[in-house]
Protein backbone atom coordinates (compact mmCIF):
# COMPACT_ATOMS: atom_id res chain seq x y z
CA UNK A 1 0.00 0.00 0.00
CA UNK A 2 1.39 3.81 -0.81
CA UNK A 3 2.11 5.56 2.16
CA UNK A 4 2.83 9.42 2.34
CA UNK A 5 5.79 10.66 4.13
CA UNK A 6 4.83 14.25 3.94
CA UNK A 7 3.67 14.77 7.62
CA UNK A 8 5.73 12.08 9.79
CA UNK A 9 4.94 13.75 13.36
CA UNK A 10 1.05 12.85 13.04
CA UNK A 11 -0.46 9.89 13.37
CA UNK A 12 -0.81 7.72 10.53
CA UNK A 13 -4.09 6.79 8.84
CA UNK A 14 -5.67 4.31 6.09
CA UNK A 15 -7.88 5.92 3.72
CA UNK A 16 -9.98 4.04 1.31
CA UNK A 17 -11.21 5.26 -1.96
CA UNK A 18 -14.11 5.07 -4.18
CA UNK A 19 -13.48 3.39 -7.93
CA UNK A 20 -14.81 6.54 -9.41
CA UNK A 21 -12.86 9.06 -7.83
CA UNK A 22 -9.66 6.86 -8.33
CA UNK A 23 -10.66 6.21 -11.94
CA UNK A 24 -9.93 10.12 -12.34
CA UNK A 25 -6.44 10.33 -11.25
CA UNK A 26 -3.73 7.87 -13.23
CA UNK A 27 -2.04 6.37 -10.95
CA UNK A 28 -4.55 6.31 -7.72
CA UNK A 29 -4.98 3.83 -5.63
CA UNK A 30 -8.37 2.43 -3.61
CA UNK A 31 -6.10 2.42 -0.34
CA UNK A 32 -3.62 4.31 0.69
CA UNK A 33 -1.89 5.40 3.96
CA UNK A 34 -1.24 9.02 5.04
CA UNK A 35 -0.16 10.74 7.83
CA UNK A 36 -2.87 13.25 9.11
CA UNK A 37 -4.64 14.54 12.44
CA UNK A 38 -7.92 15.58 10.76
CA UNK A 39 -9.91 14.79 7.85
CA UNK A 40 -8.41 18.22 6.16
CA UNK A 41 -5.37 17.05 6.30
CA UNK A 42 -6.02 13.82 4.90
CA UNK A 43 -7.35 15.84 1.45
CA UNK A 44 -4.16 18.09 1.93
CA UNK A 45 -2.10 14.58 1.34
CA UNK A 46 -4.55 13.09 -1.12
CA UNK A 47 -4.53 16.42 -3.26
CA UNK A 48 -0.72 16.83 -2.94
CA UNK A 49 -0.14 13.26 -4.43
CA UNK A 50 -2.78 13.32 -6.79
CA UNK A 51 -3.21 17.13 -7.57
CA UNK A 52 -6.85 18.25 -8.27
CA UNK A 53 -8.25 15.72 -6.30
CA UNK A 54 -9.28 18.21 -3.01
CA UNK A 55 -12.12 19.33 -5.79
CA UNK A 56 -13.05 16.52 -6.17
CA UNK A 57 -13.78 15.60 -2.73
CA UNK A 58 -14.77 19.20 -1.76
CA UNK A 59 -16.41 22.06 -2.68
CA UNK A 60 -15.65 25.96 -1.89
CA UNK A 61 -18.16 26.01 0.91
CA UNK A 62 -15.95 25.14 2.34
CA UNK A 63 -16.61 21.90 2.89
CA UNK A 64 -17.14 17.87 2.03
CA UNK A 65 -19.34 17.23 -0.93
CA UNK A 66 -22.92 16.83 -0.65
CA UNK A 67 -22.80 13.53 -2.60
CA UNK A 68 -20.00 12.84 -1.54
CA UNK A 69 -19.43 10.86 2.37
CA UNK A 70 -16.43 10.65 4.35
CA UNK A 71 -16.64 7.86 7.66
CA UNK A 72 -13.92 7.80 10.22
CA UNK A 73 -14.28 4.30 11.78
CA UNK A 74 -17.94 4.17 10.67
CA UNK A 75 -18.93 7.57 11.76
CA UNK A 76 -20.00 10.07 9.24
CA UNK A 77 -17.09 12.76 9.70
CA UNK A 78 -16.51 16.34 8.52
CA UNK A 79 -13.25 18.08 7.61
CA UNK A 80 -13.06 18.88 11.36
CA UNK A 81 -12.64 15.35 12.23
CA UNK A 82 -9.91 14.36 14.30
CA UNK A 83 -8.50 10.66 13.48
CA UNK A 84 -6.56 8.37 16.16
CA UNK A 85 -3.41 6.45 14.96
CA UNK A 86 -4.50 4.08 13.13
CA UNK A 87 -8.09 5.08 11.99
CA UNK A 88 -9.67 4.15 8.68
CA UNK A 89 -11.20 6.44 7.02
CA UNK A 90 -13.06 5.94 3.76
CA UNK A 91 -14.19 8.53 1.20
CA UNK A 92 -17.56 7.12 0.02
CA UNK A 93 -19.70 8.09 -3.47
CA UNK A 94 -23.18 9.07 -1.55
CA UNK A 95 -26.73 7.53 -3.83
CA UNK A 96 -27.04 10.03 -6.53
CA UNK A 97 -27.91 10.54 -10.33
CA UNK A 98 -29.96 9.23 -12.62
CA UNK B 1 -6.81 18.38 -49.08
CA UNK B 2 -9.03 15.98 -48.31
CA UNK B 3 -10.88 17.26 -44.67
CA UNK B 4 -12.41 15.19 -41.94
CA UNK B 5 -15.29 16.12 -40.01
CA UNK B 6 -15.67 15.04 -36.18
CA UNK B 7 -18.94 15.66 -34.29
CA UNK B 8 -18.60 16.23 -30.63
CA UNK B 9 -21.40 14.99 -28.89
CA UNK B 10 -22.01 16.03 -25.03
CA UNK B 11 -24.36 13.78 -23.08
CA UNK B 12 -26.24 12.82 -19.93
CA UNK B 13 -23.74 10.09 -19.58
CA UNK B 14 -20.31 11.49 -21.20
CA UNK B 15 -18.99 12.55 -23.94
CA UNK B 16 -19.49 11.13 -27.66
CA UNK B 17 -17.03 11.71 -30.95
CA UNK B 18 -18.69 10.83 -34.49
CA UNK B 19 -16.50 11.11 -37.24
CA UNK B 20 -16.60 10.74 -41.07
CA UNK B 21 -14.68 12.09 -44.58
CA UNK B 22 -16.11 15.43 -46.42
CA UNK B 23 -18.66 13.23 -47.83
CA UNK B 24 -20.23 12.62 -44.66
CA UNK B 25 -22.29 9.35 -45.69
CA UNK B 26 -20.53 7.05 -43.44
CA UNK B 27 -19.86 7.70 -39.70
CA UNK B 28 -17.80 6.29 -36.88
CA UNK B 29 -18.97 6.89 -33.35
CA UNK B 30 -16.65 6.96 -30.71
CA UNK B 31 -17.27 6.99 -26.34
CA UNK B 32 -18.33 7.90 -24.24
CA UNK B 33 -15.53 9.42 -22.89
CA UNK B 34 -15.38 11.77 -19.75
CA UNK B 35 -16.01 8.77 -17.37
CA UNK B 36 -19.75 9.06 -17.98
CA UNK B 37 -19.78 12.48 -16.51
CA UNK B 38 -23.10 14.09 -17.86
CA UNK B 39 -21.24 16.60 -20.12
CA UNK B 40 -23.06 19.79 -21.09
CA UNK B 41 -20.53 21.36 -23.93
CA UNK B 42 -17.85 19.93 -26.02
CA UNK B 43 -16.38 21.76 -27.87
CA UNK B 44 -12.94 22.21 -29.97
CA UNK B 45 -10.63 25.38 -30.70
CA UNK B 46 -10.51 25.27 -34.17
CA UNK B 47 -7.39 26.63 -34.55
CA UNK B 48 -5.50 23.53 -32.02
CA UNK B 49 -7.54 21.19 -32.42
CA UNK B 50 -7.94 20.51 -28.97
CA UNK B 51 -11.32 19.22 -27.39
CA UNK B 52 -12.90 20.83 -24.26
CA UNK B 53 -16.05 19.25 -22.46
CA UNK B 54 -17.17 21.27 -19.87
CA UNK B 55 -19.68 18.99 -17.16
CA UNK B 56 -20.62 18.83 -13.69
CA UNK B 57 -21.07 15.35 -11.69
CA UNK B 58 -23.31 14.98 -8.85
CA UNK B 59 -20.20 12.89 -6.74
CA UNK B 60 -17.60 15.07 -7.99
CA UNK B 61 -18.59 18.36 -8.87
CA UNK B 62 -17.59 20.78 -12.11
CA UNK B 63 -14.92 20.16 -13.71
CA UNK B 64 -13.22 21.09 -17.62
CA UNK B 65 -11.85 18.06 -19.28
CA UNK B 66 -9.47 17.88 -22.39
CA UNK B 67 -8.14 16.02 -25.29
CA UNK B 68 -5.32 16.94 -27.59
CA UNK B 69 -5.09 13.79 -29.35
CA UNK B 70 -9.32 13.68 -30.76
CA UNK B 71 -10.80 11.86 -28.16
CA UNK B 72 -7.94 9.23 -27.44
CA UNK B 73 -6.78 10.68 -24.00
CA UNK B 74 -8.25 13.01 -21.37
CA UNK B 75 -7.06 14.91 -18.28
CA UNK B 76 -9.51 17.15 -16.46
CA UNK B 77 -9.57 20.06 -14.10
CA UNK B 78 -10.79 22.71 -12.01
CA UNK B 79 -8.38 24.35 -10.58
CA UNK B 80 -9.55 28.14 -9.67
CA UNK B 81 -12.86 27.03 -10.98
CA UNK B 82 -14.54 28.00 -7.94
CA UNK B 83 -16.76 31.08 -5.99
CA UNK B 84 -15.72 32.30 -2.70
CA UNK B 85 -16.17 30.69 0.58
CA UNK B 86 -19.69 31.35 1.62
CA UNK B 87 -20.82 31.94 -2.46
CA UNK B 88 -23.29 28.59 -3.17
CA UNK B 89 -20.63 26.37 -4.96
CA UNK B 90 -20.75 25.59 -8.72
CA UNK B 91 -22.32 23.02 -9.46
CA UNK B 92 -21.49 22.47 -13.69
CA UNK B 93 -19.69 23.97 -16.24
CA UNK B 94 -22.03 24.63 -19.14
CA UNK B 95 -20.69 26.39 -22.29
CA UNK B 96 -16.75 26.34 -23.34
CA UNK B 97 -15.68 29.23 -25.66
CA UNK B 98 -12.12 30.02 -27.40
CA UNK B 99 -10.99 33.52 -28.02
CA UNK B 100 -8.12 34.45 -29.23
CA UNK B 101 -5.67 31.61 -27.13
CA UNK B 102 -8.29 32.08 -24.40
CA UNK B 103 -10.82 30.12 -23.40
CA UNK B 104 -13.59 31.22 -21.49
CA UNK B 105 -16.36 28.76 -19.32
CA UNK B 106 -19.82 29.41 -18.05
CA UNK B 107 -21.01 28.05 -15.16
CA UNK B 108 -23.88 27.29 -13.49
CA UNK B 109 -24.86 28.94 -10.67
CA UNK B 110 -24.28 31.22 -13.68
CA UNK B 111 -20.98 32.86 -13.52
CA UNK B 112 -18.25 33.38 -16.10
CA UNK B 113 -14.10 31.93 -16.19
CA UNK B 114 -11.03 32.32 -17.68
CA UNK B 115 -8.29 30.25 -18.50
CA UNK B 116 -4.83 31.35 -19.94
CA UNK B 117 -3.20 28.28 -20.16
CA UNK B 118 -5.27 25.74 -21.81
CA UNK B 119 -7.75 25.18 -19.25
CA UNK B 120 -5.60 24.08 -16.62
CA UNK B 121 -6.46 26.71 -14.32
CA UNK B 122 -9.01 29.01 -14.19
CA UNK B 123 -9.61 32.78 -13.12
CA UNK B 124 -13.41 34.27 -12.55
CA UNK B 125 -14.35 36.87 -14.12
CA UNK B 126 -16.02 38.85 -11.31
CA UNK B 127 -17.96 41.57 -12.96
CA UNK B 128 -20.41 39.82 -14.42
CA UNK B 129 -21.52 38.83 -10.96
CA UNK B 130 -21.02 42.26 -9.79
CA UNK B 131 -24.06 43.38 -12.34
CA UNK B 132 -26.54 45.20 -10.46
CA UNK B 133 -29.40 42.90 -11.87
CA UNK B 134 -27.41 39.98 -10.32
CA UNK B 135 -29.68 39.99 -6.68
CA UNK B 136 -32.74 39.70 -9.61
CA UNK B 137 -31.59 36.73 -11.44
CA UNK B 138 -33.99 33.56 -10.62
CA UNK B 139 -32.94 29.49 -12.09
CA UNK B 140 -35.41 28.64 -15.01
CA UNK B 141 -36.23 25.12 -15.58
CA UNK B 142 -32.76 24.34 -16.68
CA UNK B 143 -30.88 26.26 -13.67
CA UNK B 144 -29.30 29.60 -13.41
CA UNK B 145 -26.61 28.78 -16.37
CA UNK B 146 -24.64 31.20 -18.29
CA UNK B 147 -24.75 28.66 -21.67
CA UNK B 148 -24.19 31.03 -24.41
CA UNK B 149 -20.41 32.51 -24.62
CA UNK B 150 -20.16 34.47 -28.24
CA UNK B 151 -16.36 36.15 -28.25
CA UNK B 152 -15.90 39.35 -30.56
CA UNK B 153 -13.84 37.61 -33.99
CA UNK B 154 -11.61 40.34 -33.64
CA UNK B 155 -11.76 42.47 -30.48
CA UNK B 156 -10.63 40.67 -27.40
CA UNK B 157 -12.24 43.22 -24.71
CA UNK B 158 -15.71 42.44 -26.41
CA UNK B 159 -17.87 39.21 -25.08
CA UNK B 160 -21.47 38.48 -25.32
CA UNK B 161 -23.21 35.92 -23.05
CA UNK B 162 -26.46 34.36 -22.25
CA UNK B 163 -28.14 33.03 -19.00
CA UNK B 164 -31.20 31.57 -18.70
CA UNK B 165 -33.69 33.64 -16.98
CA UNK B 166 -31.36 37.09 -16.37
CA UNK B 167 -30.74 37.82 -20.29
CA UNK B 168 -28.07 38.57 -22.72
CA UNK B 169 -24.92 41.13 -21.13
CA UNK B 170 -22.06 42.60 -23.12
CA UNK B 171 -18.56 43.58 -22.10
CA UNK B 172 -16.59 45.93 -23.97
CA UNK B 173 -13.61 45.98 -21.49
CA UNK B 174 -13.06 42.34 -21.23
CA UNK B 175 -15.14 41.99 -18.36
CA UNK B 176 -14.85 44.53 -15.79
CA UNK B 177 -17.83 45.69 -16.44
CA UNK B 178 -21.24 44.44 -18.14
CA UNK B 179 -24.40 46.36 -19.93
CA UNK B 180 -27.59 43.91 -20.26
CA UNK B 181 -28.71 44.07 -23.69
CA UNK B 182 -31.87 42.59 -23.86
CA UNK B 183 -34.20 45.38 -25.25
CA UNK B 184 -37.44 44.28 -27.47
CA UNK B 185 -37.33 40.61 -26.42
CA UNK B 186 -40.23 39.47 -24.02
CA UNK B 187 -40.80 38.44 -20.69
CA UNK B 188 -44.60 36.70 -21.06
CA UNK B 189 -44.18 35.58 -17.96
CA UNK B 190 -44.37 38.95 -16.16
CA UNK B 191 -47.49 40.45 -15.69
CA UNK B 192 -48.43 43.05 -18.25
CA UNK B 193 -46.61 46.53 -17.98
CA UNK B 194 -43.36 44.45 -17.33
CA UNK B 195 -42.97 42.07 -20.00
CA UNK B 196 -40.27 44.21 -21.29
CA UNK B 197 -37.09 44.24 -18.89
CA UNK B 198 -34.01 45.59 -19.02
CA UNK B 199 -33.03 41.99 -18.06
CA UNK B 200 -34.64 38.61 -16.95
CA UNK B 201 -35.52 37.37 -19.73
CA UNK B 202 -34.77 34.18 -20.82
CA UNK B 203 -32.63 33.33 -23.38
CA UNK B 204 -31.76 30.25 -24.69
CA UNK B 205 -29.62 30.33 -27.11
CA UNK B 206 -27.26 32.89 -28.12
CA UNK B 207 -25.01 33.15 -31.86
CA UNK B 208 -23.27 35.65 -34.08
CA UNK B 209 -23.59 35.84 -37.80
CA UNK B 210 -20.05 35.04 -39.65
CA UNK B 211 -18.32 37.84 -40.97
CA UNK B 212 -20.98 40.41 -39.12
CA UNK B 213 -20.28 40.84 -35.19
CA UNK B 214 -23.26 42.94 -34.66
CA UNK B 215 -25.33 40.13 -36.17
CA UNK B 216 -26.83 38.64 -33.38
CA UNK B 217 -29.97 36.16 -33.35
CA UNK B 218 -30.91 34.64 -30.34
CA UNK B 219 -33.89 31.94 -29.26
CA UNK B 220 -35.28 33.28 -26.73
CA UNK B 221 -38.08 31.51 -24.32
CA UNK B 222 -40.21 33.83 -25.74
CA UNK B 223 -39.89 34.56 -29.66
CA UNK B 224 -37.05 34.32 -31.70
CA UNK B 225 -34.77 38.04 -32.72
CA UNK B 226 -32.03 39.74 -34.68
CA UNK B 227 -30.46 42.25 -33.88
CA UNK B 228 -28.00 44.51 -36.25
CA UNK B 229 -26.95 46.72 -33.37
CA UNK B 230 -24.72 43.68 -30.94
CA UNK B 231 -28.06 43.28 -29.26
CA UNK B 232 -28.74 46.91 -28.02
CA UNK B 233 -31.96 46.36 -30.02
CA UNK B 234 -33.86 43.12 -30.97
CA UNK B 235 -36.01 42.52 -33.39
CA UNK B 236 -38.77 39.41 -33.67
CA UNK B 237 -38.03 37.05 -36.48
CA UNK B 238 -40.89 34.92 -34.79
CA UNK B 239 -43.03 35.07 -37.70
CA UNK B 240 -43.70 32.19 -40.17
CA UNK B 241 -42.46 29.67 -37.32
CA UNK B 242 -44.51 27.14 -35.98
CA UNK B 243 -44.61 28.69 -32.27
CA UNK B 244 -42.00 30.78 -30.23
CA UNK B 245 -40.50 28.49 -28.38
CA UNK B 246 -37.66 26.40 -28.88
CA UNK B 247 -34.17 26.07 -27.79
CA UNK B 248 -30.95 26.14 -30.03
CA UNK B 249 -30.08 28.03 -32.74
CA UNK B 250 -26.70 27.72 -35.20
CA UNK B 251 -25.99 29.94 -38.04
CA UNK B 252 -24.55 29.14 -41.13
CA UNK B 253 -20.39 28.98 -41.53
CA UNK B 254 -20.44 31.63 -44.06
CA UNK B 255 -23.77 33.54 -44.94
CA UNK B 256 -24.76 35.89 -42.15
CA UNK B 257 -28.12 35.88 -43.12
CA UNK B 258 -28.53 31.44 -42.93
CA UNK B 259 -30.06 30.85 -39.40
CA UNK B 260 -31.36 27.67 -38.82
CA UNK B 261 -33.49 27.35 -35.67
CA UNK B 262 -35.68 24.16 -33.98
CA UNK B 263 -39.05 25.39 -32.65
CA UNK B 264 -40.81 22.95 -30.81
CA UNK B 265 -44.24 22.93 -29.48
CA UNK B 266 -44.48 25.08 -26.18
CA UNK B 267 -43.34 25.95 -22.83
CA UNK B 268 -46.38 24.06 -21.45
CA UNK B 269 -47.37 21.84 -23.99
CA UNK B 270 -44.40 19.55 -23.62
CA UNK B 271 -41.89 21.02 -25.12
CA UNK B 272 -41.72 18.15 -28.49
CA UNK B 273 -41.42 19.21 -31.93
CA UNK B 274 -45.02 20.42 -33.14
CA UNK B 275 -47.33 17.80 -33.81
CA UNK B 276 -44.91 15.08 -33.23
CA UNK B 277 -43.49 16.37 -36.60
CA UNK B 278 -39.59 16.68 -37.04
CA UNK B 279 -38.56 19.64 -38.45
CA UNK B 280 -35.78 22.43 -38.71
CA UNK B 281 -36.58 25.71 -39.90
CA UNK B 282 -34.31 27.60 -42.26
CA UNK B 283 -34.27 31.34 -43.30
CA UNK B 284 -31.67 32.93 -45.79
CA UNK B 285 -32.61 36.44 -45.36
CA UNK B 286 -31.99 37.17 -41.41
CA UNK B 287 -35.60 35.48 -40.01
CA UNK B 288 -37.92 37.49 -43.11
CA UNK B 289 -39.14 34.55 -43.93
CA UNK B 290 -38.75 30.64 -43.27
CA UNK B 291 -38.97 27.34 -44.88
CA UNK B 292 -39.37 24.33 -42.72
CA UNK B 293 -36.36 21.35 -43.72
CA UNK B 294 -38.53 17.63 -43.08
CA UNK B 295 -36.82 15.54 -46.09
CA UNK B 296 -35.60 12.53 -43.90
CA UNK B 297 -36.96 13.40 -39.90
CA UNK B 298 -40.08 11.65 -38.51
CA UNK B 299 -43.28 12.64 -39.53
CA UNK B 300 -45.32 11.18 -37.24
CA UNK B 301 -45.64 9.95 -33.43
CA UNK B 302 -42.05 11.79 -32.92
CA UNK B 303 -41.71 13.14 -29.06
CA UNK B 304 -38.34 14.66 -28.66
CA UNK B 305 -37.20 18.17 -27.70
CA UNK B 306 -33.60 19.65 -28.94
CA UNK B 307 -31.86 21.30 -25.90
CA UNK B 308 -29.91 24.58 -26.28
CA UNK B 309 -26.78 23.78 -27.34
CA UNK B 310 -27.92 20.60 -29.32
CA UNK B 311 -27.84 21.95 -32.91
CA UNK B 312 -24.37 23.26 -34.61
CA UNK B 313 -23.23 23.42 -38.11
CA UNK B 314 -20.02 22.77 -39.70
CA UNK B 315 -17.74 24.87 -42.11
CA UNK B 316 -17.62 22.40 -45.14
CA UNK B 317 -19.22 23.11 -48.31
CA UNK B 318 -21.91 22.52 -48.44
CA UNK B 319 -22.21 23.27 -45.14
CA UNK B 320 -23.16 20.56 -42.87
CA UNK B 321 -26.13 20.54 -39.98
CA UNK B 322 -26.86 18.51 -36.99
CA UNK B 323 -28.74 18.10 -33.82
CA UNK B 324 -29.29 15.81 -31.03
CA UNK B 325 -32.56 14.97 -29.67
CA UNK B 326 -32.91 14.77 -25.77
CA UNK B 327 -33.76 11.00 -26.52
CA UNK B 328 -30.48 10.21 -27.80
CA UNK B 329 -30.69 10.38 -31.91
CA UNK B 330 -28.14 12.55 -33.53
CA UNK B 331 -29.21 13.55 -37.12
CA UNK B 332 -27.36 15.16 -40.10
CA UNK B 333 -27.38 16.84 -43.32
CA UNK B 334 -24.80 17.38 -45.72
CA UNK B 335 -26.92 19.85 -48.02
CA UNK B 336 -27.25 22.70 -45.61
CA UNK B 337 -30.15 21.14 -43.92
CA UNK B 338 -32.10 20.34 -47.28
CA UNK B 339 -32.21 16.65 -46.83
CA UNK B 340 -31.54 15.08 -43.60
CA UNK B 341 -30.14 11.44 -42.16
CA UNK B 342 -30.00 9.67 -38.09
CA UNK B 343 -26.66 9.22 -37.84
CA UNK B 344 -26.45 7.78 -34.52
CA UNK B 345 -29.23 6.57 -32.24
CA UNK B 346 -29.90 4.78 -28.57
CA UNK B 347 -27.11 7.02 -27.12
CA UNK B 348 -28.09 9.07 -23.37
CA UNK B 349 -30.18 12.45 -24.13
CA UNK B 350 -27.41 14.83 -26.07
CA UNK B 351 -27.29 18.40 -24.40
CA UNK B 352 -24.84 19.80 -26.68
CA UNK B 353 -23.16 19.15 -30.86
CA UNK B 354 -20.60 21.19 -32.11
CA UNK B 355 -18.51 20.39 -35.05
CA UNK B 356 -14.16 20.67 -36.28
CA UNK B 357 -13.63 19.91 -39.73
CA UNK B 358 -9.29 19.18 -39.67
CA UNK B 359 -7.09 18.45 -43.05
CA UNK B 360 -7.28 14.55 -42.76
Amino acid sequence: MPDDQSSPASPRVVVTLPAALVNLFPGSVRRVEVSATTVGDVIDALDSRWPGMRDRICDSTPGIRRHINVFVEGERATLQTRLAPGAEVMVMTAISGG
Amino acid sequence: MAKKVFILVGTKKGAFIIESDAERRSWKLRGPFCETWPMNHVIADPVTGTIYGGGGNEWFGPAIWKSTDVGATWTHSSEGLAYQAGEAPIKAVWSVAPAAGSLYAGVEPAGLFRSDDGGQSWRHVAGLRDHPSRPHWQPGGGGLILHSLVPHPSDQSQLWVGISSAGVFHTADGGESWEARNRGTRADFMPEGQKYPESGQCVHCLVMAPGMSDRLYQQNHCGMYRSRDGGRHWDSIEAGLPSTFGFPAAVHPRDPATLYLLPLNGDTAGRYVPDGRAAVWRTRDSGDKWEALREGLPQQNAFFGVLRQAMATDRLEPAGVYFGTNTGTLFASADEGDSWHGIAQYLPAIFSVETLVVEA
